[in-house]
């Protein structure tokens, strides 16, 4: 029986010929990432422990961006502790300030990624990487803080799912609708300790950055990993970004499989996800009208260049409704850079948005655009959960960067072409 | 080992920005953040915590976010075990690495009610409900884990492996 993608990067993880679904094995990392939540953690852990060696400086990356720029003293002295650390063993990937952005938009684009690698971090979503076809999950800052040391962690082999995209999409359905919807159909545990493989002429026709807001909400499934084999769009992205080999894999015809869920999404409309869980999805258009507060653009599910566009294409020429509150998060630095350059960020301006540093900001209701008691947001970000984004009674609602612009726009949640 | 304790009873879904919301995750502090842990969902969890000692949980606890300080603060507010129909599996790697017992046992989840009395016997893998006189069995943990729970954590084992070299 042939292997999938994700048994063949463990495998060569593993130096093993074959491994299979449940099995545990011991793999070497080619990179761990921490952030200034999850890595002080660590450090504590390594200094209490009185261990002081890590296995190769240059496999470690630390990023500042959940808590910053900096909101209080506390969270200045995570990242004083993090930069510390960084010097301590020469980490030359230790991103803050303005080399700093959301780690999962700013991994692919430092190059730090290629297909094949197999990348843990302190972080749910750094099962964003699987777009390149690199096996990525995350852990626990425990975990992560042995992988330092070590070079090496466990891992339960997952059994892999299936995704079969196909079909010809409606205007405004983006990666975003496609990775909601498939969440709404197999629930918020749908794929629990599994990989989800995404396939079909439907990805393979989708830009890398819809790619990565898909790998980047597998977790909310409730999956290990998500990947997507790495074709030639893969291979001229990390092309000139990275030093290192890509290996490329392809899962094999006989490849065995939990399950194969086929998706024909020619009759799929863009999607929304209710409170308070990400599988709560509903059709915009089958909606009531709901009056929002807040709207959220950016993530790393959705702070790359082509969700600005796409957001810039909807808000070219319009103001955002009076009682709404617009909110950009690029990514990262060279997103900004990037929008700078093709004008997004005027349109932004001047229709009465505000744009932000690169940062995890409200996404996890750490700062800039905290939600008080019974507001509503449509935030393009990943998880809406109860509290989420701010006070308890406050609601999230995920859409594309399409529904959210437009949204902004009419003051209720809405389509564009319901504007 | 031997854990006895009440139950305090919770649903599906139990993500870990209710368990510790990320406001509070500037802290690294145990103390301080089970002060905090569940307060949106019941704002007296922690109270109750300290003298019920047993929480138990539908589909998938934990789920969400990475932060270790979900199961740092749900040991730190008095909580000796956590018995679930199911857990995200960050939330169970984590649990394991800083030396959270948790049980998977979808029957237990559902029959366990709120209040009643349990024994969890660790070894033989088995939860009594005193209360109402059932026994549920637990599969046991794969025999690495089992090591890492023994060893009292990962990290002890990372220092054997480390000053073994
Ligand atoms: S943007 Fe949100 S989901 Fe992504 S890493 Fe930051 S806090 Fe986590």
């Amino acid at each position: 029986m042939g292997m999938t993608i994700t048994e063949k990067i463990i495998a060569a993880h593993a130096q093993k010929e074959k491994v299979t679904p449940g099995e545990l094995v011991q793999v070497k990392i080619d990179l761990a990432l921490a952030n200034d939540i999850t890595a002080p953690l660590s450090i504590k852990e390594l200094e209490k422990q009185k261990i002081d060696r890590i296995f190769d400086p240059d496999k470690v990356v630390l990023v500042a961006d959940h808590n910053t720029p900096c909101k209080d003293i506390a969270s200045a002295q995570n990242v004083k502790l993090m930069r510390d650390f960084a010097r301590k063993y020469g980490i030359s990937h230790f991103f803050e300030g303005g080399k700093a952005g959301i780690e999962h938009v700013l991994l692919p684009e430092e190059g730090l990624i290629a297909p094949g690698d197999l990348v843990i971090g302190a972080d749910s979503h750094t099962c964003t990487y699987g777009a390149l076809g690199a096996f990525s999950t995350g852990m626990g800052s425990t975990d992560i803080a042995a992988s330092w040391v070590l070079g090496e962690t466990w891992l339960r082999v997952p059994e892999s799912i299936l995704f079969l995209y196909e079909g010809k999409r409606k205007s405004f359905v983006t990666g975003k609708d496609l990775i909601l919807f498939t969440i709404g159909k197999i629930g918020v545990d749908g794929a629990r300790y599994c990989a989800m493989e995404f396939r079909g002429s439907v990805i393979s026709e989708l830009s890398l950055d819809e790619r990565f807001t898909m790998a980047n909400m597998a977790v909310e499934a409730g999956a290990k990993n998500g990947i997507m084999e790495a074709d030639s769009k893969v291979l001229s992205y990390v092309s000139g970004r990275t030093s290192h080999l890509s290996r490329v894999y392809q899962s094999d015809p006989d490849a065995r499989w939990k399950e194969i869920i086929e998706i024909d999404v020619s009759s799929l409309e863009p999607q929304v996800a209710f409170p308070h869980l990400p599988s709560n999805t509903h059709s915009v258009y089958s909606i009531p009208q709901i009056e929002i507060d807040q709207v959220v653009i950016g993530s790393c599910t959705n702070g790359r260049i082509e969700d600005l566009k796409m957001a810039a294409q909807v808000l070219k020429g319009r103001e955002v409704h009076p009682r709404v509150r617009l909110l950009i998060f690029p990514g990262t630095p060279s997103v900004i850079k990037q929008a700078e350059k093709e004008g997004l960020l005027r349109i932004f301006l001047e229709a009465g948005g505000i744009v932000a540093p690169p940062s995890c900001g409200p996404c996890l209701g750490g700062h800039l655009g905290v939600l008080a008691e019974g507001e509503k947001c449509v935030s393009t970000t990943n998880r809406n959960f109860l509290g989420r984004m701010g006070h308890i009674k406050s609601e999230v609602y995920l859409a594309s960067p399409y529904v959210a612009a437009s949204s902004a726009v009419a003051g209720y949640i809405a389509a564009p072409d319901e504007i | 080992m031997i854990i006895s304790g009440k139950a305090l009873k919770y649903g599906d879904n139990i993500d870990t920005d209710v368990i510790i919301p990320a406001r509070y995750l500037t802290s690294t502090d145990p103390a301080e953040l089970a002060q905090h842990c569940l307060e949106g969902l019941d704002p007296t969890f922690c109270e109750k915590a300290s003298s019920a000692g047993i929480l138990v949980a539908g589909k998938n606890f934990g789920c969400g976010s990475s932060r270790e300080h979900a199961p740092l603060a749900i040991k730190a507010s008095g909580v000796k075990a956590v018995i679930a129909a199911s857990f995200a599996r960050i939330f169970y790697r984590n649990a394991v690495n800083i030396g959270l017992p948790i049980l998977e046992s979808e029957e237990a989840a559902e029959k366990i009610k709120e209040g009643d009395q349990l024994e969890i016997d660790l070894d033989k893998g088995e939860i009594k409900n005193l209360t109402s006189g059932e026994t549920f069995k637990v599969s046991p943990f794969p025999p690495f884990l089992q090591e890492i729970i023994e060893r009292g954590g990962l990290m002890n084992l990372v220092k054997e492996k480390v000053n073994s070299r």
